[in-house]
């Protein structure tokens, strides 16, 4: 194997690639990141066993062959080369080492064998669509803050993505929750995606998967079958395990008839929620709304450090329902605000039951808040 | 000299060997018998003592109350303990110092109420009483004078007598200027004993005792002063702090100051309960999850219950096991949110357990909560979890009707495995 490859190209396909190499690996070769040119194309693999990362990279090939070399020696070793470098990677086959050099510089890995490499076998996908990068995105975005890290309910780590019936007609649905607070975002479905199962992502491939999508407009083929699904960006193709379990049947816990409307500014209410919380570094304190017609009082308190409060009126706040009293956690009501544009609303019940919230303009995405106890 | 009478309560201000009034010798005499305050209360081989009561042709009978062949004594009568038997001792140990006695499986649910009778009593003196245990309790009668029209000692006195009129057991009492002496003076005089210990003397009545005198020193303790030529109170008591502090570690100036009668805790009704926990030893060791499994499930049902009972929930459980070979393990785990239902102790229990499981023998499983918080926090389910309070509610309606039929009438399939 050898080829040629400008550092700016090679540098952006390692940082892929050796995000989803496991750290603490005990396997050596997981640690690995398999370089291999056929047939003149360059491709870089990465993965841990349940995520796997594919990259075509463009680059000069002089000779077919594949090798694995440590995946964070040789982003080391490429990002600190100079700007504008062309790097050359040259295995002559077997046990040898990998040389690499640029300009002056020459470095020889240690690699270890191919066949060694563990392959992630898709199976079949049945189920393919296309999704705008763009739309991706910000279905991830406004879902993953609510992906629970929870150990003993591992169905909730991840996002549930599913085919729902909406407002009268089928929609692709994204759902996250933590059992505090739950997101859902829906998309208008796809074609291709009518017949999906039901499938949960876990966080890993969310996170890995919104990384590439920072770099990469355009569609995102995403393909899949009950137990693996596999995103293609751009040059990069994203394969992974699904979770193997049952999402909860979060429709029922998603208020239907609450009728007290808050609606408020949504810079407004988060500034006012940052300052008044900072008053207490415990993440278990809530934030408190204190709310009568056309006015929402946000306080806080601390045993050891004090009170804080805020009020926000009429020219800011609209609420024509009767007085109210809630509290939340704080980075629970931020996490959702930044997710909002310009207006917020807030549906209460009451001070102990969950409340709906919803950016004003945008029905697109609803997320649900368990109050704490004030 | 002040003087009291524990049958009649007469009081003198002069010693006395026959009391005045009705003859009886049960005399107290003490200089300051009429101007302490802290009372120790301690029930006299409780649960032994329940059982006698309730079936009196065992009165004169050795009673141990215990379970199983391979259960421990969990109390023994004064006949018993004649022949050597106390608490804590193997069963078979216990039947080999004394073959004839009869031994009966404890009925928590009978001491309970009996304990509960002994503290409304006790509620009666003074508000100040802190349980210590189902057959303990320090109380702090200061103040009470004017209220009751007698000193301390004789309202003690009477307490005593109404206990074994109206719950039917025995009690011993050590009045003292602190707790730390009035339980030492409770343990001088038993059984349906009144001890006092005085400011004035406690320290010379302590120096020539054994260090193990002092709650607080067992046996692993004992054992390190020994090696120091640290075996009576007294030489405890001649450590300076600094000397203490180098000899003993941090602990060493306020052992030094406890050996010397000194003691400086309050009585507080309000102390928190640290924490609940349930266990049971085998009859033969158990090495498989699924033959611990039963026992666990027992256990996580009474620590459920006794947790419901007192109003509080575990924010984690801790899983116990004793090996063949009397190693103790113990593991902890947090639960994603607190608890007090044997299903979700039982699972949390369980997959502490299965790791546990590696061919090694265990005589004995407990489980326990490992931080109490509020019952009213637990069970509340969230956003993903409907089938929790779904329990909860089921559980309460068990609750109930074993408050109303008893704990039969009504069980989850799997104890019936």
């Amino acid at each position: 194997m050898k080829l040629k490859a400008d550092r700016a190209t090679l540098i952006k396909a390692l940082a892929h690639v050796q995000s989803v190499v496991e750290r603490r690996n005990t396997i050596p070769i997981l640690a690995n990141v398999m370089i291999a040119v056929r047939d003149g194309r360059l491709t870089l693999t990465a993965t841990d066993m349940e995520i796997a990362i594919v990259e075509d990279v463009a680059a000069s090939t002089t000779r077919n062959g594949a090798c694995t070399a440590p995946a964070a020696t040789l982003y080391e070793i490429v990002r600190r080369l100079p700007d504008g470098a062309e790097v050359e990677l040259d295995h002559p086959g077997g046990d040898a080492q990998l040389a690499l050099r640029a300009g002056r510089y020459a470095t020889s890995l240690v690699v270890l064998p191919v066949e060694d490499f563990p392959s992630m076998n898709a199976g079949t996908l049945p189920h393919k669509f296309h999704l705008p990068a763009v739309t991706l995105r910000a279905v991830i975005d406004r879902t993953r803050f609510a992906i629970s890290t929870e150990e003993t309910r591992y169905y909730l780590n991840g996002i549930y993505l599913h085919v729902a019936e909406g407002e009268g007609e089928r929609m692709l649905r994204a759902v996250a929750t933590d059992g505090h607070r739950l997101a859902r975002v829906e998309e208008p479905l796809p074609e291709g995606a009518g017949a999906m199962p039901g499938v949960i992502i876990p966080r890993k491939t969310v996170a890995e998967l919104r990384k590439l999508l920072d770099e990469h407009s355009g569609d995102v083929e995403v393909a899949l079958s009950d137990t693996r699904i596999q995103f293609h960006a751009g040059p990069v193709l994203l394969t992974s395990k699904l979770i193997d379990g049952t999402f909860p049947e979060y429709e029922r816990v998603i208020p239907r008839d609450n009728d007290k409307v808050l609606r408020v500014g949504k810079k407004d209410f988060s500034d006012a929620v940052a300052r008044v919380a900072a008053i207490s570094s415990e993440r278990s304190r809530p934030v408190k709304l204190s709310l009568a017609r056309d006015l929402l009082v946000l306080s806080a308190s601390s045993p050891d450090q004090g009170t804080a409060s805020e009020e926000l009126d009429a020219d800011r706040v609209k609420y024509e329902a009767g007085p109210l009293e809630i509290g939340f956690q704080a980075r629970y009501l931020n996490d959702i605000t930044d997710q909002i544009k310009e207006q917020v609303e807030f549906l209460f019940s009451d001070g102990s039951a969950p409340t709906v919230v919803r950016d004003a303009a945008d029905s697109s995405a609803l997320y649900v808040l368990m109050p704490m106890r004030v | 000299m002040n003087t009291l009478c524990r049958d009649c309560l007469w009081t003198a201000s002069t010693p006395a060997r026959t009391c005045a009034s009705c003859a009886s010798r049960r005399l107290v005499s003490h200089p300051e018998l009429f101007a302490l305050t802290i009372a120790h209360v301690d029930c006299d081989a409780f649960y032994a003592s329940v059982e006698k009561r309730d079936r009196p042709e065992l009165a004169d009978r050795a009673v141990i109350v215990g379970g199983g062949v391979r259960g421990v004594v969990t109390a023994a009568c004064y006949v018993a303990r004649l022949s050597g038997v106390r608490s804590a001792m193997p069963m078979f140990k216990a039947l080999k110092a004394c073959p004839d006695a009869v031994v009966i499986r404890p009925d928590f649910s009978k001491y309970t109420t009996a304990s509960r009778q002994i503290r409304a009593l006790m509620s009666r003196l003074t508000p100040l009483v802190e349980p210590l245990s189902i057959d303990e309790a320090a109380l702090d009668l200061a103040g009470t004078q004017q209220l009751h029209g007698a000193p301390p000692a004789a309202v003690l006195a009477g307490f005593a007598r109404e206990v074994e009129r109206e719950v039917g057991v025995t009690v011993s009492i050590g009045l003292a200027p602190n707790r730390l002496l009035a339980k030492i003076a409770a343990g001088r005089d038993k059984p349906r004993g009144f001890a006092v210990i005085g400011a004035a003397e406690a320290r010379t009545l302590l120096a020539p005792e054994p260090v193990r005198l002092l709650p607080g020193i067992g046996p692993a303790l004992a054992r390190r002063l020994g090696q120091r030529g640290i075996t009576q109170l007294a030489h405890l008591q001649a450590l300076s702090d600094r000397e203490a502090l180098r000899m003993l570690g941090e602990d060493g100036p306020s052992l030094c100051r406890r050996a010397r009668g000194e003691d400086a805790r309050r009585v507080d009704p309000g102390r928190e309960t640290k924490s609940i926990s349930a266990e049971t030893t085998f009859d033969t060791n158990l090495a498989r999850v699924e033959d611990l499994e039963r026992p666990l499930w027992h256990l996580s049902e009474k620590l459920a219950r006794r947790l419901r009972e007192k109003e509080f929930s575990a924010a984690g459980v801790v899983l116990k096991l004793k090996t063949a070979t009397f190693a103790t393990r113990t593991r902890t785990a947090r639960l994603p949110s607190p608890t007090a239902l044997p299903d979700r102790l039982f699972e949390a229990a369980r997959a502490l357990l299965v790791r546990e499981c590696d061919g090694t023998a265990f005589r004995l499983i407990g489980i326990g909560a490992s931080q109490l918080l509020p019952l009213a926090e637990a069970d509340r389910g969230d956003l993903a979890d409907a089938r929790t309070p779904r329990l909860a509610a089921a559980q309460s309606a068990i609750d109930e009707l074993r408050g109303r039929f008893g704990m039969g009438v009504i069980g989850r399939g799997r104890s019936l495995r």
